[in-house]
């Protein structure tokens, strides 16, 4: 599965298109897979202040639940309301269902994020394969 | 990888199958294959294949083995009739859990325990050690069987295939002996582990024999989309039919009427281990919390260990079990709850990540399979 090299990654397994002061979220390839089916997303609300590296939200699976870490501050201006009623979406195309938008309140921290490139090889290292 | 984890005859082949593999009890593996809600669908309306190798198997052989059995394990096998099975379990002189088995009557002195993974050593050495008072021989032949579990409603059409044992006689909770896939004198018991009907066969655990059974059972299912299933699947079926899992429904600190499984146990047989404490507990009005059926109402999943509130947020209990439920679709759970609030209808909460959710009582199991 190729990483979007548009797309920058945190160590957490979220991704984040960035584009001018806006920006959309979402989470892995390689979390969707290691998380299985997933069935319940916890979205935030519009309007919503989020932190660099604090929690947003959760994604939960039939076996797990896992937080939702932002990339980046900012604040919500969209959440993909399609997640509540099919989760599974995620499951589906990791790097196209979004989670949220935002509004960036500094664009340069997306710079200080893991590249495609950076992100696969710590995928790789952490799962030692 | 610790170099510790034990490996079944078929690890290869799981992985080679692409399966997500797990440290289960100390056994590596597999968790899931196509994906769980898939795998666990295909048990509910076609068939499922499980490696069930890691459980294990202990057999009682000679004149005493019928005493042992029933000083040992809390069901009557008097009742037993030769291939037949029944679900009991070993307990504790406090009435609690050391383990839960499947009691298999072979003949009138030799009976065979079908135990859990992550507790064979202390099941075994329990056993041993209990036995020892009576004339009879104990041995453990957990290596020497892959165990196989062939499960959903077209598990027999499946194996039917590949056996000249007349499946639709076994009835469920008995057992027969045949060829399969060419190898004779197999066990095939009507058992298992899923609410469903299925069966488990027990087949050498040489790794060239477990694969082409393996292959061929998976063969024969083809044509009903059977899916290779893991533990996942395995976890979320067994919940949903409310079967007991060692160490969230049932261990050494739960009795046998808080887990609700004294229907199994008779303690009218006379004396064996853990009757008279549960006498006791019995005598004293029964026990103080008990084992219940959640669903759920608000938007929410409930996991093991989250606790149970009454209506004024105060804790009761305890989540001993908590999941989706793919085939019914809801968020259930087992919990241990104070007797008060044991009735079906009983409105309480379960504390999912600091909030309070909405759950009712509901009477188990959550899932029956259809009556054919």
């Amino acid at each position: 599965m190729a990483y979007p090299t548009k797309y920058r990654y945190t160590r957490e397994h979220e991704w984040i298109d960035a584009n001018g002061k806006t920006a959309s979220i979402g989470i892995t390839e390689h979390a969707q897979d290691s998380l299985g089916d997933i069935v319940f997303v916890e979205l935030p609300k519009i309007g919503d202040k989020v932190e660099k590296g604090k929690v947003f939200g959760s994604v939960e699976s039939v076996k797990a639940v896992s937080d939702l870490y932002s990339p980046a501050s900012g604040t919500v201006t969209a959440v993909n309301e399609e997640l509540t009623s099919a989760p599974e979406k995620i499951n589906a195309d990791a790097h196209v269902a979004w989670i949220m938008k935002i509004e960036l309140s500094d664009p340069g921290e997306v710079e200080s994020l893991l590249t495609a490139d950076a992100y696969e090889e710590y995928v790789k290292e952490e799962t030692g394969h | 990888m610790p170099e510790t984890l034990r490996k079944a005859a078929l690890n290869p082949i799981h992985r080679l199958l692409g399966a997500k593999m797990v440290d289960f009890g100390g056994w590596d593996m597999p968790v899931e294959y196509s994906g769980l809600i898939a795998e666990h669908m295909a048990v509910r309306t076609g068939v499922g294949l499980f490696d069930v190798s890691h459980m294990g198997d202990i057999q009682f052989r000679g004149q005493g083995s019928f005493d042992a059995v029933q000083h040992i394990s809390m069901n009557d096998a008097s009742r037993l009739q030769v291939g037949q099975a029944q679900y009991s379990a070993m307990l504790y002189p406090q009435g609690t859990f050391v383990d839960d088995v499947i009691v298999h009557k072979f003949s009138d002195n030799d009976y065979l325990f079908v135990i859990n993974a992550g507790t064979r050593e202390k099941d075994y050495n329990w056993v041993r050690q209990n036995a020892r008072q009576f004339d009879c021989h104990v041995s453990d032949y957990s290596d020497y069987y892959t165990q196989l579990a062939i499960q959903g409603p077209k598990a027999e059409a499946t194996l039917q295939k590949l056996t000249n044992v007349d499946l639709r006689a076994i009835k469920f909770y008995w057992f027969a002996w045949g060829t399969v896939c060419g190898l004779p004198n197999t066990l095939i018991a009507r058992t298992g582990y899923t609410g469903e009907d299925g069966f488990e066969i027990y087949i050498p655990s040489d790794a060239a024999t477990s694969e082409r059974v393996w292959n061929e059972v998976l063969e024969a299912g083809r044509e009903f989309d059977i899916k290779p299933c893991g533990l996942g699947a395995r976890n979320t079926l067994r919940l949903e039919a409310a079967l007991s899992l060692y160490g969230h429904e049932i261990s050494e600190k739960i009795n046998v009427f808080e887990a609700g499984l004294d229907r199994f146990c008779k303690l009218e047989k006379g004396t064996f281990i853990g009757s008279e404490a549960l006498k006791q507990v019995q005598a004293a009005g029964g026990p103080e919390r008990k084992l219940v059926g959640l669903e759920v109402v608000e938007r929410g999943i409930a996991r093991d260990g989250y606790r149970v509130l009454d209506g004024q947020g105060q804790p009761i209990g305890n989540v001993a079990s908590g999941s989706p439920a793919p085939f019914l679709k809801k968020n259930i759970v087992l919990a241990f709850v104070p007797r008060a609030y044991a009735e079906p209808g009983t409105e309480v909460a379960v504390e999912i990540r600091s909030n309070p959710v909405k759950a009712k009582v509901v009477p188990l199991p959550f899932y029956k399979k259809p009556k054919v």
